[in-house]
């Protein structure tokens, strides 16, 4: 019952703001805010539950799980169930999504009600998917993630951006992606159906499906479709920058530090597990593709000089590195995967956090007309500098404990690979501190923001200072959450 | 039983009748004649029916004939009002002129 | 008192969060006791440890587990303290001389307004060179590997409004993070050698299974060579260490004395086992030392600016100490580093005071006659310079070197060539470090001098010049009297040696060297400065002398081969070129739609035709077929 309660509670909580926003917009934000913050305390009790007293004696993977009939002519059965991968994804989910409602922008006259429904129902979607443990389940919580994103660009985007065209790449890219993914549960569950004789679309009977010839390789590439653009990889990411660029800062959090998740979540939940064998098949091809992401963000990231372009390239770079990790077929790699997951969700949010902030107080986007923002906002300096920080993967924060392992995971695999990923960090280490050198240090251009980081805003950002600290130092509960799940 | 004309007879009299309301269809370009085109090829369809029914002693072409009679009878009715509309808005007859839709 | 171990990084460490935290609502006087205060009180807890360490009933190595880092299947790694002879050192130098140069910048640093913040990133310093020194795990040791790194970064930028000094920091960061890179496929490569990255299982399990230059052996010792050239301003990878000169003088004498730099001679000494099992790797280690000692010093003769000079000159210092690594000689060179660190910070510090009075004035040809001025100054900086010289005798600086000489003429690894670089640059050594006591306190008087120091910077001053020239006696050679208190502690006894000279011989002649040096420098900058400024006239003169100054040409080199076509690059992944494949695919929709659109004439009769000519083909087919 609980894990329904993950994904209606916040829907709940985002109908209740829209309704009070028809009021005013700052009790719709409170709202929302206690909807997240109590979210949080939900996701975390039951974490702590499952992790206390997990189900003894089953011979079932899962910690917690839900199964009600729902559509039994195709075999498609409401399956909602936890594992430690799970659990850990949707505390991420609930704790950006506080962050992200913590620096919404609701307050400002458009509707605040209604940006926080989208907000809040975005997080429902994304727990949705976590939780799924039924393809079709799955895939409509998928989709459904589809909808609040596409909202939030039109409504609430850069005006300065082209939104609409912004949505449209983006519905466009997830959407079609997701039919092929669509085809492919459909076919494997068909195939599984010839074999056995009996009709399912749960993802833990589908397992070991005989596949031969041409679907057995088809049937993963539909499956990674869906997922690699979700992440993205290159070069299926051109939808990324676009969107990051109009999405309101707040909306940028979930789609960024959840959303892009999902897609790794896919890998690692559905693809590897269904299709073991086509997937070390695959892995070599995988790996060269993440590669070849890994340096393309960072050379695009160096390059840019809009704020958030910079924050979409640079997450490419680091995905890429999510993707080697899965790919590389051994537990370090694996578990570096989901460390990097996690950190990056945390690094990233922070990132669409300082955008949003020198967005709000007046500032531009353009780094080319920033400079010397130190001296009139020590403390957003101190937390873009722990942020760049994280992203180049200085050790002690939580993305090099992801960046190490998986390189190290990658160096078993292929040290080829590894070197030349390893050698990429240094360019990742050029754009960033070029970012914070063109922002916040030199002289002053006249187009910085007018204020620091203040209340909710500062709140947020200590939050996220706080979870890179204490995952980069002591990273042993998150990894050991994975125990059993990853090999 | 008195002498029956051939189904074949009449069922080329309702193609003849329902290609004379094509053609017309096709080729006039003032609307109210297009209308009564569409009626020729109602009633060409409706005969088949008829014929249709009398070749296997059924009572179904009948049946079907007085719901296109009466499908007929709404057509026109919408058909007139909509071609009022139509002159209202063009000024003409002319259904070439009404190209609003062109691609 | 060995419990108190984890005090010594906690300390700093919590002094830099508090100033961190709460550092711009502090008075300067609460800023300056956490500031100093902490760093001083580590000082003091490694002081006690060291007075534990030694009064053990059985030395042996002490360590202290803090917690698990990360664990994954086989893959363990702990934060764990070790502390041996090696670090022991190295944690007292640190915590010392850092405080020394903390109370320094207590009165350097006094009208700066972002005193809290410099306080908080020196703070950070010493603390994370204390990580760095005392981790029992490679990955820890990389944790403070690249924390000094972070902190370096962030004080050579410390005055950011001045886009060169930014330019510096990232030049610094980046150029010491490719060699951790190099330093951290080293890592990769020794866990899946080895199974642990431990490092005293890692030596253990190295000696056992590993044959002496075996490509394993050679490729995991190359790969943490790297790192150490980096941190340790060494061939190729010293170009940054002159720029760093762009942070306030405390980082200077903080970089170059007690952190940062020590940290490549330090993993080297930590490491001696694996590289004693990879003699190839050694022999590299020991040429590009001796390249980096030579090209320095000359380097060092052609600055103007007193900060770049001594720059410069440690970068020839550090060559002189990888010279011993790659002979072995690992505890000559840790000899070195620590008599280095005084008189070097000594250095510093005192160019520092000269700077301070000066006006922010650099140039050494704009400086002159300043021992009237600053005497006391003056005769600190005498006694730092002397050392740096390895004036006989009398300097800390001549034993450490010395000791160097005379292991890399009789190690089986060293030889000749080697050693004669090494004498070489004992020449240089004494000739740019009394040019540049002659330019600046010689002479005629130029500028306009000011205020005399204070108390805060005048007491550290004097401590490291009594440790400077008094530092040395730990360690004499045995012609002049065996005194071996450095080599035993740290468990090192002289082999015995052959050479092509004997001990004496090779003492007197480095010793004539460097008094060599020290009487050009009287001849070209006190008393006939004439010849060098008509020397430096000559075409061939003034190209070699442009050469020197640009450090022979490095920036320019890297600039070519590395910036631009990385730069280059970027710009062409600038408008994402990916993104074009997914342009066709609109384009090609678009012009679809156009295509069809045609169809859509908007005329009735037209679309009935077509309805007509559809049910004519489909009865024609149903009938046909």
């Amino acid at each position: 019952m609980t894990l329904t309660a993950i994904i209606l509670f916040p829907l709940l909580g985002g109908v209740l703001a829209w309704a009070a926003g028809w009021k005013s917009a700052a009790s719709a934000r409170r709202i929302a805010l206690i909807a997240a913050a109590l979210q949080c305390l939900l996701v975390a009790a039951l974490a702590l539950r499952l992790r206390l007293a997990p189900l003894a004696g089953t011979a079932s993977p899962w910690l917690a799980e839900l199964r009600m009939p729902w559509i039994p002519q195709i075999g498609a059965s409401f399956h909602l169930a936890a594992d430690g991968l799970s659990m850990a994804m949707l505390l991420l989910t609930a704790f950006l999504g506080l962050v992200a409602v913590l620096v919404s922008e609701g307050a400002s006259g458009r509707n605040g009600g209604g940006l926080h429904l989208c907000l809040l129902s975005a997080l429902a979607a994304v727990s949705g998917v976590f939780l799924a443990a039924d393809l079709l389940l799955f895939f409509v919580f998928f989709e459904a993630m589809l909808v609040p994103v596409y909202f939030l660009i039109i409504l609430w985007g850069d005006l300065r951006e082209d939104r609409f065209a912004a949505a449209l790449k983006f519905f466009l890219f997830t959407q079609a992606s997701g039919l092929v993914m669509l085809v492919a549960m459909l076919v494997l569950s068909f195939l599984n159906a010839r074999a056995t004789g009996q009709l399912t679309l749960d993802a833990l009977e589908l397992r070991g499906v005989p596949l031969a010839g041409a679907v057995a390789l088809l049937l993963p590439l539909g499956f990674f479709l869906a997922f690699a653009v979700k992440l993205p990889m290159v070069p299926l990411h051109s939808w990324q920058p676009v969107t990051y660029a109009a999405i309101p800062a707040s909306g940028g959090i979930i789609l960024s530090g959840v959303m892009a998740k999902v897609g790794a979540y896919g890998l690692l939940r559905f693809v590897l597990p269904l299709f073991p064998a086509a997937s070390s098949q695959l892995a070599p091809w995988a790996m060269v593709l993440a590669l070849a992401g890994i340096l393309y963000g960072a050379f695009a990231a160096f390059a840019q000089t809009d704020l958030r372009r910079f924050i979409a390239y640079s997450s490419i770079n680091h995905l890429g590195f999510v993707v080697l990790g899965i790919f590389s077929m051994n537990g370090l790699g694996q578990r570096g995967a989901f460390a990097l997951m996690v950190a990056h969700g945390c690094s990233v949010a922070g990132l669409f956090v300082l955008a949003g902030v020198m967005e709000r107080d007046g500032g531009s986007r353009d780094m080319a007309r920033l400079g010397g923002l130190w001296a009139a906002a020590p403390r957003l300096g101190a937390f873009a500098l722990l942020l760049i920080m994280a992203t180049l993967g200085l050790p002690g924060l939580a993305n090099f404990v992801g960046e190490f392992l998986v390189l190290l995971g990658t160096f078993q695999a292929s040290p080829r690979i590894a070197v030349l990923a390893a050698l990429s960090t240094g360019l990742s280490a050029a754009y960033a501190l070029r970012f914070m050198q063109r922002i916040f240090f030199g002289p002053r251009r006249g187009a910085e923001p007018a204020a620091d980081l203040s209340g909710r805003q500062a709140v947020a950002a200590l939050l996220l200072v706080a979870s890179l600290l204490l995952l980069g130092l002591f990273p042993g509960t998150m990894l050991q959450a994975v125990n059993g799940v990853l090999p | 039983m008195m002498a029956t004309v051939p189904t074949e007879y009449g069922m080329v009299l309702a193609a003849v009748l329902f290609c004379t309301g094509l053609v017309g269809l096709l080729v006039r370009r003032n609307v109210l004649f297009m209308l009564m085109s569409t009626e020729i090829m109602l009633n060409a369809a409706g005969l088949a029916f008829v014929v249709a029914g009398s070749r296997w002693h059924e009572p179904d072409g009948q049946i079907m004939f007085m719901i296109i009679v009466t499908m007929a009878g709404a057509e026109v009715a919408v058909g007139l009002a909509l071609i009022m509309r139509f002159y209202h808005l063009f000024k003409t007859l002319d259904t070439d002129a009404a190209d609003t839709l062109k691609g | 008192m060995l419990q108190l171990l984890w005090t010594v990084p906690a300390l700093p460490l919590l002094g830099f969060a508090l100033l961190a935290l709460f550092g711009r609502r502090l008075p300067r006087a609460g800023v300056s006791v956490i500031g100093a205060g902490s760093v001083g009180l580590s000082a003091v807890a490694s002081g006690l440890v060291a007075w534990g360490y030694i009064t053990q009933t059985v030395p042996a190595a002490y360590s202290q587990c803090l917690w698990t880092w990360m664990e994954v299947g086989s893959l363990k790694v702990d934060m764990i303290l070790w502390l041996d002879p090696i670090s022991l050192v190295m944690i007292l130098v640190a915590t010392g001389v850092g405080f020394l140069i903390h109370v320094y910048s207590t009165e350097y640093m006094r009208d700066d307004a972002d005193y809290a913040r410099f306080f908080a990133y020196m703070n950070l310093f010493v603390g994370a060179m204390v990580v760095l020194v005392l981790a029992g795990s490679l990955p820890m040791l990389y944790l403070g590997w690249e924390g000094v790194g972070l902190c370096s970064y962030l004080l050579i930028g410390f005055w950011y409004d001045n886009a060169d000094n930014a330019r510096a920091a990232v030049k610094a960061f980046l150029v010491t993070r490719i060699g951790d890179i190099g330093m951290l496929i080293g890592l990769f490569v020794l866990w899946f050698s080895l199974g642990t990255l431990d490092i005293q299982p890692l030596m253990e399990r190295a000696q056992l299974q590993w044959t002496p230059n075996s490509a394993v052996a050679v490729a995991a010792t190359a790969l943490l060579l790297c790192g150490a050239l980096g941190k340790s301003g060494q061939l190729p990878l010293q170009v940054w260490l002159p720029d760093a000169m762009a942070g306030p003088t405390p980082v200077s004498a903080l970089i170059h004395a007690a952190t940062m730099v020590a940290a490549g001679v330090y993993l080297l000494a930590r490491t001696h086992v694996l590289f004693d099992l990879a003699p190839a790797v050694q022999c590299v280690v020991a040429v590009i030392g001796a390249a980096t000692l030579l090209l320095a010093g000359t380097s060092a003769l052609a600055q103007r600016d007193i900060k770049r000079a001594l720059a410069y000159s440690t970068i020839s210092q550090l060559g002189y100490m990888f010279l011993a690594l790659g002979v072995g000689a690992w505890s000559a060179a840790l000899f070195h580093f620590m008599t280095h660190a005084f008189f070097k910070a000594l250095l510093f510090m005192a160019a520092g005071a000269v700077i301070l009075a000066m006006h922010h004035e650099q140039d050494m040809f704009n400086m002159g006659g300043l021992r009237r001025r600053l005497p006391l100054v003056f005769w600190t900086f005498l006694a730092g310079a002397m050392s740096l010289a390895a004036l006989p005798l009398v300097t800390a600086g001549f034993y450490s070197k010395d000791m160097i000489l005379w292991s890399v003429l009789s190690s089986p690894k060293g030889g000749f060539l080697l050693w004669a670089a090494g004498v070489v640059g004992a020449f240089l050594t004494g000739l740019y470090s009394f040019r540049i006591v002659f330019l600046v306190f010689f002479g005629e008087e130029k500028g306009h001098a000011s205020a005399k120091p204070g108390p805060a910077m005048m007491i550290p001053l004097v401590l490291l010049a009594v440790l400077a020239l008094g530092a040395g006696f730990v360690e004499i050679p045995e012609t002049l009297g065996r005194v071996a208190l450095f080599s035993s502690f740290m468990g090192v006894h002289a082999a015995e040696a052959s050479a092509v000279l004997g001990e004496g011989t090779q003492q007197v002649l480095a010793a004539l060297l460097a008094l060599g040096g020290l009487a050009a420098a009287v001849v070209l900058y006190l008393l006939r400065p004439g010849i060098v400024k008509a020397w430096v006239a000559t075409p061939s003169g003034a190209a070699l002398q442009r050469l020197c100054a640009s450090g022979w040409g490095f920036d320019a080199l890297y600039g070519m081969l590395i910036i631009r076509p990385v730069v280059a690059l970027s710009s062409l992944c600038r408008d994402d070129f990916m993104a074009v494949v997914w342009r066709a695919v609109g384009i090609c929709a678009e012009g679809a739609a156009a295509g069809l659109g045609r169809a859509q004439t908007g005329r009735l009769r037209f679309y009935m035709a077509g309805i007509a000519l559809g049910a004519v083909v489909v009865l024609a087919l149903v009938v046909l077929l």
